[in-house]
């Protein structure tokens, strides 16, 4: 009996039928696309995208050039250098991060003891030239200095979890 | 000049040509195409005599099916013209008088003695709705049914001998008929065991 | 229109008018052939993104509609590129091979009683041989190539079109022993009636096989395997770029589009009102030409080419052969004596 059921089944392609009544049914699904440049998707508050230093409110530079950050990068893409300032405090002169060698794991966001290398939510950006992967110090304080604001609020929705 | 005679001169040009370019090619890949040409155009001709079911049946098979096959074999054999072409001038003298001895035969056979113009009357002009097709099937299954019908039954033989020879009896391959395949199930496959969970006794 | 055409003309000799008149016909039945291919390609991006939850294309133009216009024009900008050691003519020649046949075939397809290009009495015959020339584009692509990819891709389609062809012919013999004529308007007429004297009824496995050895001898999915992107990468035409390759991409659309119309004139009916025969709406509906009818059933069979390909996964090619020789050969033949049965007791409302 099953196998003539089976052999009924096969001669009049009812699974093939049936697939076509998968498809049939989605073409009348509503579709999931997002119009990208037009539409986005909601970003986590922690996605890591481009880096940034930040600022304390009074405008001083948080980076204390501990080196933890170049430390524990896996991809060796930080290179720090340092000397004490004026004042006598240890600062950095020279933060550069190779965004070709970063494969942002957020690893120097993690190890940073005050919360000066952070990551943004910035993903769209492009190189035109040779030499546009590095991010110098200057470019990285004004990034932090962009987004603050936003950066800010991330942490703090964060916070609990830490 | 009408209309008519121009497309026959073309096709009668392009059969010609075609068919001498068979024989004298280099190419066996290009003799093949230009054998398909020929064919083409001698449907081209047939059409003209209003023979347009033999035009176009001459197409469906040789063209359509027959060469097909034939360029395939071409295709996939690495002919080496050079040991073909050894001896050339040896059997030269043969070749040539055999040649001869055959145009002379076709000569004798269709001359103009029994295929000239003067044994026919002018192939008369039939009108649009008359059917060539069914006057043929017509005679086939009538004057001529057994002559059809054994050619056939050879033709079939033909084809059972082809397979018989080539049907071997061990395979090697691990080949699973689909519809064994296609019915298996879930039952067959699986066994589920209800089995009581055990504590490891120290 | 065209007597028209011939009073204008009538100062040239009359067989250059004649010539003019085909040429204008030819014209007229061709743009639209070409057109269609166009957005034919639009509707199956179309269609399979809407299958698989996405949009398809909607960049260009609204919601995509220059789209086919775009590709063109990129496809007529592109470098055409010959191997090195191609065979240089035919590496040419095989594009123009594939397209050809499949647009010759439209002299002889009626789309209405009066519209037609030429009235072939073998017409059936005249398209089963024009189609099946349509392999040597292909044959000849592949070893004009100088791939072994693209020789594969040959030797796999030239083998499963020979192969169809047969069950696709003995197909066409049960049509045309219901019909009692090659004459593709003949065999229209002989639907006449209503939706239920149509074909696809009395010889609805030779209308499925038919259709199915069509898309087998198109090489669409799921008999796609002369293309076979995961293992020849695209089969004949690996070593295709620019107009070279879009003539074979215009040939399989061609191919697609009389496929389609001749199923729909050979068993449903071709320009024939599905309303024929009954009583309201037949009055309601006499307005509409019929070439709108058969348009319209064609285009059924159009989605249905593109429906299969966004489900269907490909064949494996001992399978095809299997299918072709094993199961739709034997089905036809057995379904050949039915109708010859049929046609010998008078089996009503379709063989009386």
């Amino acid at each position: 009996m099953e196998s003539v059921t089976r052999y009924v089944k096969s001669l009049f392609l009812w699974e093939l039928l049936k697939g076509l009544g998968v498809t049939g049914r989605y073409l009348f699904a509503r579709k999931i696309t997002v119009q990208y440049p037009e539409e986005k998707t909601p970003l986590s508050n922690r996605f890591r995208g481009l880096h940034a230093l930040r600022r304390y409110p009074n405008g001083e530079e948080r980076c204390i050039a501990c080196k933890l950050c170049e430390a524990v990068c896996p991809a060796l893409a930080i290179t720090i250098e340092s000397e004490p300032r004026a004042d006598g405090t240890r600062r950095t002169t020279r933060y550069d991060i190779d965004l070709f060698k970063c494969i942002y794991c957020g690893f120097c966001e993690e190890s940073c003891p005050v919360d000066s290398i952070v990551e943004t939510k910035e993903f769209e950006y492009t190189f035109e030239k040779r030499g546009e992967n590095i991010m110098t110090k200057e470019m990285l304080l004004a990034m932090g200095d962009k987004y603050e604001e936003q950066l800010a609020a991330d942490r703090l929705e964060d916070a609990p979890y830490r | 000049m009408n209309l008519e005679l121009a497309i026959f001169y073309f096709f009668a040009a392009m059969l010609v040509g075609a068919a001498t370019l068979v024989v004298t090619i280099r190419n066996p890949v290009h003799a093949a195409l230009f054998l398909v040409l020929a064919f083409f155009a001698s449907a081209g001709v047939w059409l003209l005599l209003e023979a347009e079911f033999l035009a176009v049946t001459l197409v469906l098979v040789y063209v359509g099916a027959v060469m097909v096959l034939f360029l395939f074999v071409v295709m996939m054999l690495d002919i080496n013209l050079v040991p073909l072409k050894e001896g050339f001038a040896r059997y030269l003298p043969v070749g040539a008088l055999v040649a001869l001895v055959l145009i002379v035969e076709i000569a004798l056979a269709v001359g103009p003695e029994r295929f000239g113009l003067e044994m026919y009357t002018d192939p008369v002009a039939r009108d649009a709705d008359y059917s060539n097709t069914k006057e043929l099937g017509r005679v086939l299954y009538t004057t001529y049914v057994y002559p059809f019908e054994i050619a056939a039954v050879i033709l079939v033989v033909a084809i059972i001998a082809a397979i018989a020879i080539t049907l071997r009896e061990k395979r090697q391959t691990k080949y699973v008929q689909p519809e064994q395949q296609v019915s298996v199930t879930r039952k067959g496959r699986v066994r589920m065991v209800n089995m009581p969970a055990e504590k490891k006794k120290k | 229109m065209f007597d028209l055409m011939r009073e204008a003309l009538s100062f040239l000799p009359q067989d250059l008018v004649t010539v003019l008149v085909i040429i204008s016909k030819i014209t007229i039945i061709a743009t639209p052939i070409l057109l269609s291919v166009a957005y034919i390609t639009l509707l199956e991006r179309k269609v399979i993104g809407y299958m698989q939850v996405r949009i398809g294309p909607n960049r260009v133009g609204p919601r995509g509609l220059l789209q086919p216009i775009a590709d063109g024009l990129k496809l007529i900008m592109k470098e055409t590129i010959i191997p090195t050691k191609a065979n240089r003519v035919l590496f040419i020649l095989a594009p123009v091979l594939t397209f050809i046949p499949a647009i010759t075939a439209f002299a002889v397809v009626p789309f209405d009683y009066e519209m037609y290009l030429s009235d072939v009495d073998a017409s059936l015959l005249f398209i089963l041989a024009i189609t099946s020339m349509g392999v040597y584009g292909i044959i000849i692509a592949g070893w004009a190539s100088n791939s072994k990819y693209a020789f594969l891709g040959a030797l796999r389609s030239a083998a499963q079109i020979v192969s169809y062809e047969i069950a696709m012919g003995f197909a066409l013999v049960g049509v045309l022993i219901a019909a009692g004529s090659l004459n593709l308007i003949d065999i229209v007429r002989a639907q006449e009636g209503s939706m239920l004297h149509w074909y696809w009824i009395p010889l609805f496995p030779l209308f499925v096989i038919y259709y199915l050895s069509g898309v087998a001898e198109t090489n669409r999915a799921p008999f796609d395997v002369a293309e076979g992107e995961s293992e020849i990468v695209a089969g004949f035409h690996v070593e295709y770029s620019a107009m070279t390759f879009s003539i074979f991409f215009l040939g399989e659309y061609t191919a697609m589009i009389l496929i389609s119309l001749l199923t729909a004139i050979m068993f449903m009916g071709g320009w024939l009102s599905p309303f024929q025969g009954i009583p309201m709406l037949e009055e309601m509906f006499a307005f509409v030409p019929g070439i709108v009818w058969l348009l319209a059933k064609a285009f059924i069979f159009l989605f249905l080419f593109i429906w299969f390909r966004a489900t269907y996964p490909r064949y494996r090619y001992d399978q095809i052969m299997r299918l072709g020789w094993k199961v739709f050969i034997p089905i036809t033949i057995v379904w050949l004596l039915v109708v010859g049965v049929a046609l010998l007791v008078d089996l009503g409302p379709w063989f009386d």
